[in-house]
């Protein structure tokens, strides 16, 4: 079998992938119904009922899309400019300690200031917590992938400190959680009643700012450019260095900022559990678009979807709730496949004598 | 009270849990060495791992014996090798986010395997795991005994895998293709020789140490399985490869150092508790990989083709 | 051989190909670049299949497509660039494939005996142990031919052996050359330089688009002769403009680097001038620090001690952004790495280096869309770069465009030094003069241009001036119409160089 690249992929080819990787996906996912002894179809069903059946499964879907959002932006924003940044978790708590350390009680402001003082501070945190591995990177050429992982440990390590002691909620009984975001930095709701809230917002529209930044501005310009070929942005004058700080710095606010949604906005204060992988599924978000940003709140919401609807699938069909996971995991893979597939034709070996 | 903390470097007992805690490590990072010599980054290190602790454990709980247990984790490691290469090296997609896609699915397959084979329960089952062999007079010796020769069957093998792995690399001639797939494929290639063979089976070789290395830590060093027990070894692996210079000894040699780092830090906590919360003990083991990997990263020499596909045909 | 035919995608690279070569024969193979020279080759030695056609060796019938069987039947091939893994030794180099992969050892000490004689044999002096990081280009060549002769090949393919190798260094490769021969091999040479040519081989071959327009015997073959031939139409040669000098833009004293990654040896002492109007062009072979030199200029790297001066004024500063303000261009000599990004759109490509143009961006930072596709147009149209559509990839545009397009791009700049290392290797002989009036015009426009190249013909053709590089030091200036190719060749390889170095 022989690969040879295509000269140009068409543009309807590359609408595929994303459709070809969720049908694949959802393939994978059938047959793991089949071997857990669930019917696929009736699985399914659950599956879309536990998502949108209702007013509440909507707002659970949107409030689960939220975080996916500004993770998947980060990993967008950070792998368009080849900074593979697997620390978005990390960078997660970062924003949500950050928020808690001022928006506990130390600082009070009217809601209009408070919020996006704590998104500021949120997306600040997430930029400062990713900054050694983008420094290590620039002035040794260590790899980021591994620096920025592992800070992921030391990171909540340091969040289950301050949880056991300095921001411990001393009225939380004993329950490693710290104090709740004072009223007026509580994120309100959009939807009555639910667990949506003003978070969503905010993420769709940072999502929107990032398109504008990719496409229209010089910025966006040079990230891309840095991105593909740093060597020649080099020789054409950019600074490299200074454009994969900015970069690494934006994806980690935006990873801070999800931070925040989920402390001032979901849950209301920090717990050790805040984020079951957010970071992680935000990569998986931002390959299934393609790095797009529109696409992002797209895939967002389509993995929202599957990790919400089998929640309430695990209960009625008795699967167990990592069947989510694995077609998280293969839709990344097979987001790679579609990619690989569109880009080249396949020769089937075929020996002319 | 300075001095407990240097007395812990003359208890037995703490060589010895460097030697349990370097296993895994060993097996993990001999495997990426392999893969990355033979030219490919395997980022699916800690997923592979995950597989191989759980296919393992469970094999020995449903009724088969340990090393047969061992096998499998190693068939099913090499099996996750092999969809790490086809993607990478067949179809020449992302090493990065390959590898990043096959942690996240062996790691959920394995837990979703697990939880359907083991539905919930408050006391997570266990097996009758490797015992510490009993070697006439050696066990029996002060200070060494306890430290060298009271250990499992598997951690011998874990040991034995260096000089195997570094007969594999520099003296056979299958090695000598692995190096050659790293440095300049089409030199391999104007051997006749085909690259993408060699890359697949190393990947698949260095996959199946790996999961060898998740299954120590079910198998041997605890009897039960336990979410998210790799705890980032895999990630640790990595960091300590380029340590070593891709070189297998001192690979050993990373290993050894980074488990006794680790050894001591668990009972430098007993000892400092009060003072230091235990967090940032256990932080150590990240923050001297950050440094291992900033101090590697001045002398290193990558292999030349690391990261870069091979394509028949698309030539210079 | 009879009736070779190779397709490649949608390019014809071998047409009906016949040739044979006979025992103890030296087969040179000529052609421009593109003319399917080495698609042949590759045919030959397995590499590629051909649509049709067979290949014989003596005179039984070769598997095509089958490297192994080729190598296994004689067959062996230098390459044009070397197949050797540089942070392995020369032993483990040339054990590769020699022993059966799934053996259990290497056998290393029979193969070091091999490698001594082998090496008494032909003159090949190399030390077995040394990694070939640490080889010289020289050194690196005899492995490569090592490597064939320590398969007993019946027929050796020497792909563009001298490409990188100094006057001396490729009289030693001929000698060799003879005496491969003499023990009854048979050589293919492929090249494009005629006087190699003839003065080595004994038969000459000649291809031309993927068709073999001759084949004589060296006797009857002369350099005019071959020329057309190989060309096969005539070529219209840039004319000359008389030059029109200016005071000096750029001025270097006593420079020195230390050594970076892409130059190991740093440059010493440099002296240079350069002057409005005049190209000043600088010979050598590469890896002397010409690369170091261009990056100097470019304002990439600092120097340790000594000044440069623009415009007669002192520059403290060394950074790219601030040169090109100053008005210096560099067109780098890896066009396809450090010069164009290929999956960026040509019009991209286009404005790469203007995003802080008020005509491109506003100040604040916005893309204006509309006038960025006007830019890519006017450059396009008035440097000849020939595309589909502006919105293409730039890896689609031949090695040709490319260069016009980013010589083009740093002219719209209106620059008054430019630095061209390389500019037309690897491009056919069309675009080849396309650059040189673009290099020509420039200069008759007032810019300082410093043309560095290997290309000793173009050297001639297009420099006012020419000095050489060599081991990190320039030779004084010397009027190119002056110079002897002889006598570059040998500053090239420092013998001259206590005369003429200041």
């Amino acid at each position: 079998m022989r690969l040879e690249a295509r000269d140009h992929v068409p543009e309807w080819l590359t609408f595929l992938v994303p459709i070809l990787a969720i049908f694949f996906s959802l393939f994978v996912a059938a047959t793991l119904l089949i071997i857990a002894d669930a019917p696929p179809l009736e699985s399914f069903y659950y599956l879309i009922k536990g998502a949108f059946g209702s007013k509440n499964a909507i707002a659970e879907t949107g409030a689960r899309a939220t975080p996916l959002i500004l993770t998947g932006l980060a990993a967008g924003i950070a792998f368009r400019a080849k900074f593979w940044n697997i620390g978005a978790e990390g960078q997660l708590y970062a924003g949500a300690i950050a928020v808690t350390v001022v928006g506990t009680g130390a600082i009070n402001l009217p809601s209009t200031l408070m919020i996006p003082f704590l998104f500021l501070v949120g997306a600040l945190a997430g930029a400062v917590a990713i900054l050694p591995s983008v420094i290590l990177k620039q002035l040794f050429k260590v790899d980021e992938v591994v620096t920025t992982l592992l800070m992921n440990f030391i990171i909540i390590l340091f969040v289950s400190f301050v949880l056991d002691g300095p921001l411990k909620d001393p009225m939380s009984m004993g329950w490693p959680q710290a104090a709740s975001i004072v009223d007026s930095g509580v994120l309100p709701q959009i939807m009555e009643r639910t667990r949506l809230h003003f978070g969503f917002i905010v993420a769709i529209v940072t999502a929107l700012m990032i398109w504008f930044i990719l496409g229209k501005t010089t910025f966006g310009f040079k990230i891309r450019a840095v991105g593909y070929n740093s060597s020649a942005a080099y020789h054409s004058g950019h600074s490299v260095i200074k454009t994969m700080i900015l970069v690494a710095c934006i994806s980690g606010g935006l990873a801070g900022l999800a931070g925040v949604t989920e402390t001032a906005g979901l849950k209301g204060y920090l717990t050790l559990d805040l984020s079951p992988g957010f970071g992680y599924t935000g990569i998986a978000v931002a390959m299934l678009a393609a790095l797009n940003p529109i696409g992002i709140v797209f895939s967002a919401i389509f993995l929202a979807t599957i990790y919400v609807g089998a929640d309430s699938m695990s209960r009625a069909m008795n699967v167990p709730t990592y069947l989510a996971d694995v077609v998280v995991a293969v839709t990344v893979l097979s987001v790679l496949i579609s990619l690989v597939l569109t880009q080249y034709k396949f020769y089937f070996k075929s020996n002319s004598k | 009270m300075i001095i407990d903390f240097f007395e812990i470097l003359l208890n037995a007992g703490f060589w010895a849990a460097t030697i349990r805690i370097a296993c895994p490590l060993i097996f993990a990072t001999l495997g990426e060495l392999i893969c990355e010599r033979a030219g490919v980054l395997n980022l699916g290190i800690e997923g592979i791992m995950t597989a191989g602790a759980m296919v393992g454990w469970t094999a020995v709980y449903l009724g088969a014996d340990l090393p047969t247990g061992i096998l499998y984790a190693a068939l099913v490691g090499a099996l996750f090798g092999l969809l790490h290469a086809n993607f990478t090296v067949h179809l020449g997609a992302s090493q990065h986010v390959t590898g990043i896609g096959i942690t996240l699915l062996a790691s959920s397959l394995s837990y979703f395997a697990f939880r359907l084979i083991l539905p919930s329960s408050t006391t997570p089952p266990k097996i009758e795991a490797f015992q510490p062999l009993q070697i006439p007079l050696l066990s029996d010796l002060p200070f060494f005994g306890p430290v060298l020769f009271q250990h499992t069957g598997f951690t011998y093998l874990a040991f034995l895998s260096v000089p195997l792995t570094m007969w594999l690399i520099n003296k056979s001639p299958f090695g000598l293709a692995i190096k050659m797939a790293g440095e300049n494929p089409m030199a391999l290639e104007a051997q006749g020789i085909n690259v993408l063979t060699i890359r697949t089976l190393a990947v698949m070789i260095g996959s199946a140490f790996m999961a060898i290395g998740g299954a120590y830590l079910t198998m041997s060093a605890f009897n039960a399985f336990y979410f998210g027990m790799i705890n980032g070894r895999g990630w640790i692996a990595i960091a300590l490869v380029i340590f070593a210079s891709w070189k297998p000894k001192q690979a050993l040699l990373g290993a050894l150092l980074f488990a006794g780092l680790d050894a001591y830090q668990v009972r430098a906590q007993q000892l400092a508790g009060a003072f230091i919360p235990y967090q940032f003990f256990l932080m150590l083991p990240y923050v001297l990989s950050i440094f291992a990997m900033v101090i590697a990263a001045k002398k290193t020499r990558y292999p030349k083709a690391l990261l870069i596909p091979f394509r028949r045909g698309e030539r210079h | 051989m009879t009736k070779v035919s190779k397709k490649f995608g949608t390019l014809t690279a071998n047409e009906n190909i016949s040739f044979s070569v006979s025992k103890g024969e030296i087969l040179a193979v000529l052609g421009e670049n593109g003319a399917g020279k080495t698609t042949l080759m590759n045919v030959i030695f397995g590499h590629y299949i051909p649509d049709s056609g067979t290949i014989a060796l003596k005179g039984v019938r070769m598997r095509s497509g089958d490297t192994k069987a080729a190598i296994k039947s004689g067959i062996g091939m230098v390459h044009q660039h070397f197949t050797l893994a540089e942070n392995l030794t020369v032993l483990e180099n040339i054990l590769i494939g020699r022993n059966p992969l799934w053996g259990w050892t290497l056998n290393t000490k029979a193969a070091e005996q091999k490698i001594m004689d082998i090496s008494e044999r032909f003159g090949l002096k190399i030390d077995p142990h040394a990694r070939v990081l640490d080889l010289s280009v020289g050194e690196k060549q005899r492995l490569e031919i090592l490597k064939t002769l320590y398969s007993n090949c019946d027929l050796v393919i020497l792909d563009e052996p001298t490409a990188s190798l100094t006057p001396q260094e490729v009289d030693n490769l001929f000698v060799t050359i003879q005496s491969m021969v003499k023990s009854g091999l048979s050589v293919i040479l492929i090249s494009h330089k005629l006087d190699e040519i003839l003065k080595v081989s004994d038969r000459i071959l000649v291809l031309r688009h993927g068709k073999v327009v001759a084949d004589m015997a060296r006797v009857k073959a002369n350099k005019a002769l071959l020329a057309e031939l190989i060309v096969g139409r005539k070529i219209k040669r840039p004319i000359q403009k008389k030059a029109k000098f200016t005071s000096n833009v750029l001025d270097l004293n006593s420079i020195n680097t230390s050594p970076t990654q892409g130059s190991p040896m740093g440059l010493k002492n440099i002296d240079l001038e350069l002057r409005g109007g005049e190209i000043h062009g600088i010979a050598g072979v590469a890896g002397n620090g010409q690369r170091a030199l261009c990056e100097l200029i470019a304002g990439q790297i600092k120097p340790q001690s000594g000044n440069l001066a623009y415009k007669g004024v002192l520059v403290n500063s060394f950074n790219v952004k601030k040169f090109m303000a100053m008005g210096i261009a560099y067109i780098p000599e890896d066009r396809n790495i450090d010069g164009v990004i290929g999956d960026m759109s040509i019009q991209e490509n286009s404005v790469l280096s203007e995003l802080n143009n008020p005509k491109i961006a506003t100040p604040r930072g916005f893309l204006l869309l509309k006038e960025c596709a006007a830019y890519a147009k006017t450059i396009c149209k008035k440097y000849d770069v020939r595309t589909q559509s502006l919105s293409q990839p730039a890896r689609l545009l031949s090695g040709g465009n490319v260069q016009k397009l980013l010589i083009g791009r740093w002219l719209e700049r209106n620059p008054n030094v430019i630095i061209a290392c390389q500019p037309t290797r690897g491009l056919d002989e069309g675009a080849i003069a396309a650059v040189h009036s673009m290099l020509l015009n420039a200069k008759s426009d007032g810019r300082a241009i410093l043309v560095v190249t290997e290309d000793l013909d173009e050297l001639l053709l297009i420099s006012d001036k020419v000095s050489v590089m060599y081991n990190g030091s320039l030779t004084a200036a010397k009027q190119a119409k002056k110079l002897e190719k002889r006598e570059i060749g040998l500053m090239m390889t420092g013998s001259k160089i206590e005369e003429t170095i200041r």
